[in-house]
């Protein structure tokens, strides 16, 4: 395997454990929509964007999104796991005090670039940055992740409509396709297909690949700079609960469903960070 | 004689003249209004009122009847011409659009004018209330259909998205949405703003079977309103804005501006002068 | 009045029970839920009564356009989503499509005020009452109970009108029996408690707290009077007035921001007819965070010995201007 992907592969192990060890810690959270854009996130923190943990509001930076806030989580491990702040503030997830809130909030963490959490809105946010980015003549890339369930959300449609109509060719989308949202499946709620449909006639370019394959990641980001002048939405097809098999595929797990099952999935994680400690340094089973 | 008959397309084509002529003489009244868009709703807005939908002016409540929302609100002095003209209300409350004290709303009022089934002018709202009527007329087993029309502009508000995709998944056929499509909004053309197209992809993207017209053809209206498809239906409507009016046709500022006497003059001479 | 000794329980499962009570005996009662009804309990209704349940999905602003179109073709429809989203996401559709033209729709919300607590600031819904209160022909309540809140939803059901009812997403304590259904009335507040030292004016969630404030205050000898003011509009004014006339102080508290919702409501009323001091309790016009609710409460100020306190200066300041 390429040094570099599993170098990604590594951190999304890390980052899956972190994910169910502070949502279980604060019984509290979202795991099962956290686990599905894990590999998405690993890939962008660990390959693709340009950022500098010391210097979060670097200007040239690639900006990041979290438009399905409530996935914070796996944010807030990315965040920790490349140095923004130290993971003990992992442990410290929805407290008074800590810097870590429900959803990611952009005055309290040091990395996140946008407030999130109401769905539907952080689209329209990205496309605000990349429109700032144009008129900037700056470089740089903003990357949003939506949630299914999300665009249902008429707000997503407006966003869509000014992505394309400005030629937003460095706004990269990744639609975390679970197929499940709060109250079943995307067929039982609103059925909204064919999404690549709705996205291409949009304006958009459109990509459909496996979520939680690092390489198809990473090669739809290459496509996607290559490719000027429209908005990109990668459609990436990925399991809800990712990682953790009690979890994978349930609709309940949007939150959380047993304290117990969620700490017997620990033991089996913190095997799989194990495994690439040469590139962890250490693996962190906190 | 038949809906399509040449006989019923002609009577509705000098039905819609008139109500243009009305429509002119209400926002001149007023020295306020929005013409242009009144205009190009005024071959649809002519065609559901005095050939396809079911409606009884004697009885505006009437639990069975058709349903029509204007969700392009501002359009209005055409809906209530032909409400009047229907026999909803007299024709002197034409003189007095907007005024206080009348019946006769800046946008449609539900609560002030008799035969407006629901009140708009919030742009991106009215399908969503067309959906609720028809889920409701399908709930209660009734036979009304639901009617809204659209403006183009009114396609950037997302609200319409989430109606539309609603409408899908409860297969409502009893729902038909039309489409103003003239082509220009307030603040310049569609395509300058925020672009449409593909409209009819989109529309089909999001589950509804799509049929394009020209919006002032009344054999292409009629046929189109009365075909029957397995889901929510759209018309997209090709029209111009102002039509029937030369100085008015696709001209952006007459969007909410009230001719003048010399103005309106040479419209009605125009409008009186077409066969 | 009886307190009843039964579990906590949270307001919005009365909201969930109370809809399929209705449900069951009026054919005309349709719930449009905006994909979280496992949460706001709609999924009751859903599971029992599934032709008449419309979810959706994540579109608030379609969900209120959609029960407006269904309340205007006679039946009666009930919109569940969160207090945030129906209130501020939809807040035009709200005013436009229901409110001005007297829709017969039932706006029932979840989580309201700090209780989504560490969900945090995008969830929490404290504003709403404030927002929904400045829209005419809006009735705004939040019942303080389970059973308040089953009251309040079948008087709502009966209403011929908009309604907003604002539930808890946490467990609420039991302060009334099922006797008061039948007694319940909109607009008609409840003294809970008699006392003539100073006059505590409560709603949701902080009725209990306003109770528990009493009894600290009985303590060192200040008799409060308590009021559950369960409907924020139309506001009891008259109880209002009499509470200032016979104590000469008067507290307010709400699980929302002091601005516009029950204190600038409550003062209104002052300013006018009974001017005394007052004191708002409430947050003070601040975003709270993430953190559990019961911490939020106490970092906010909203706690009961924030009440206490409040209690005390007003009667201070009324024994001063004496």
């Amino acid at each position: 395997m390429e040094q570099g992907i599993r170098r990604t592969i590594a951190y999304a192990a890390q980052m899956r454990y972190d994910v169910v060890r502070m949502i279980e810690n604060v019984k509290s959270g979202h795991p099962g929509g956290s686990l599905s854009c894990v590999d998405i996130l690993a890939c962008l923190y660990f390959d693709v964007m340009r950022i500098c943990p010391d210097e979060p509001d670097w200007p040239g930076r690639d900006r990041f999104v979290l438009s399905k806030g409530h996935a914070a989580p796996a944010l807030y491990a990315a965040l920790a796991r490349r140095g923004y702040f130290p993971a003990t503030e992992l442990g410290k997830l929805r407290q008074i005090g800590g810097i870590l809130e429900g959803h990611p909030d952009h005055n309290h963490t040091p990395g996140v670039d946008a407030t999130t959490g109401c769905l539907g809105e952080g689209l329209s946010i990205g496309i605000g940055m990349a429109l700032a980015a144009r008129l900037d003549h700056a470089d740089y890339y903003v990357y949003v992740v939506l949630g299914d369930g999300e665009t249902n959300e008429g707000q997503i449609w407006e966003a869509a409509q000014v992505g394309a109509h400005y030629g937003l060719g460095h706004l990269v989308v990744f639609l975390d396709l679970n197929n499940l949202q709060f109250d079943g499946t995307l067929d039982e709620v609103l059925r909204p297909w064919d999404l690549s449909a709705k996205w291409k006639t949009f304006g958009w370019d459109v990509q459909d690949i496996d979520g939680h394959d690092h390489r198809q990641i990473l090669r739809a980001v290459s496509k996607a700079k290559n490719r000027k002048n429209r908005p990109h939405m990668v459609i990436c097809q990925t399991t809800k609960g990712k990682g953790a098999p009690v979890m994978e595929n349930q609709c309940a797990w949007h939150s959380i469903v047993n304290l117990q099952q969620m700490n017997d999935c620990l033991p089996k994680l913190a095997q799989e960070i194990r495994r690439y400690e040469d590139i962890l340094n250490a693996a962190d089973v906190w | 004689m038949t809906a399509v008959d040449p006989a019923n397309v002609d009577r509705l084509r000098t039905i819609a003249r008139e109500l243009r002529k009305r429509v002119l003489r209400m926002i001149h009244a007023a020295k306020s209004g929005h013409p242009g868009g009144s205009l190009s709703a005024a071959d649809v807005v002519t065609v559901l009122y005095f050939s396809v939908m079911r409606i009884d002016p004697e009885d505006p409540d009437w639990a069975e009847r058709d349903r029509f929302i204007l969700s392009k609100g501002h359009a209005c002095p055409a809906l209530y011409c032909a409400l009047a003209m229907r026999g909803y209300f007299g024709l002197e409350h034409l003189k007095h659009l907007r005024e206080i004290g009348g019946i006769l709303q800046g946008h449609p009022d539900m609560r002030k004018t008799p035969g407006i089934d629901y009140t708009s002018g919030s742009l991106g709202q009215g399908l969503s209330v067309g959906v609720g009527m028809a889920m409701a007329g399908r709930l209660t087993k009734r036979e009304y259909r639901v009617f809204v029309l659209l403006g183009d502009g009114e396609l950037d508000e997302g609200q319409i998205w989430e109606a539309a995709m609603c409408a899908s998944k409860y297969r409502l056929r009893n729902l038909t949405a039309i489409i103003d499509y003239n082509h220009l909004q307030l603040d310049g053309g569609t395509e300058e703003i925020m672009p449409l197209e593909p409209l009819a992809a989109k529309w089909n993207a999001f589950g509804w079977e799509v049929i394009e017209i020209d919006g002032h053809e009344m054999l292409q209206i009629l046929e189109a309103l009365q075909r029957e498809t397995n889901g929510p239906k759209l018309i997209v409507a090709q029209t111009i804005k102002g039509k029937g009016v030369s100085y008015m046709e696709n001209v952006c500022d007459w969007h909410g501006r009230a001719p003048n006497d010399e103005e309106l003059t040479l419209a009605l001479t125009e409008l009186g002068a077409q066969v | 009045m009886k307190v009843a000794n039964r579990a906590p329980i949270a307001t919005r499962d009365g909201f969930g029970q109370a809809l399929c009570e209705i449900g069951a005996t009026d054919e005309r009662i349709v719930c449009v839920e905006a994909d979280i009804s496992k949460s706001t309990r709609s999924c009751l209704f859903a599971q029992h009564f599934p032709s008449r349940f419309f979810n959706v999905g994540v579109a608030e602003q379609n969900a209120i356009g959609v029960a407006a179109g269904i309340a205007s073709c006679g039946l009666i429809p009930f919109v569940s989503t969160y207090a945030v989203f129906a209130s501020m996401r939809a807040c035009e559709q709200v005013r436009t499509t229901v409110a001005y033209p007297r829709a017969n729709v039932k706006i029932c919300v979840s989580h309201g005020g700090l209780t989504p607590g560490n969900d945090g600031v995008t969830h929490q819904g404290t504003e709403d009452m404030g927002l929904m209160r400045t829209i005419p022909n809006m009735v705004v309540i939040m019942p303080c109970d389970f059973t308040q809140m089953r009251a309040a939803v079948f008087a709502a059901a009966k209403y011929d009108g908009p309604v907003y009812i604002r539930g808890t997403r946490d467990a609420m304590p039991h302060l009334y029996d099922e006797e008061i259904t039948d007694r319940y009335t909109i607009g008609r507040a409840i003294r809970l408690k008699d006392g003539g030292d100073v006059a505590i004016v409560a709603i949701g969630d902080m009725v209990s707290h306003a109770l528990r404030a009493a009894r600290e205050l009985a303590g060192s000898g200040l008799e409060a009077m308590v009021i559950d003011m369960h409907t924020l509009k139309p506001l009891d004014e008259n109880i209002v007035v009499q509470a200032a006339l016979q104590t000469g102080a008067v507290v307010t508290v709400e699980d929302h921001n002091i601005l516009n919702g029950l204190g600038s409501a409550v003062a209104e009323v002052l300013a006018e007819r009974a001017p005394v001091p007052m004191r708002r309790i409430g947050l003070r016009d601040t975003f709270a965070e993430s953190g559990p609710y019961p911490a939020l409460l106490a970092k906010y100020g909203l706690a009961v010995a924030d009440i206490v306190d409040a209690a005390r200066a007003v009667v201070g300041r009324k024994e001063r201007s004496k």
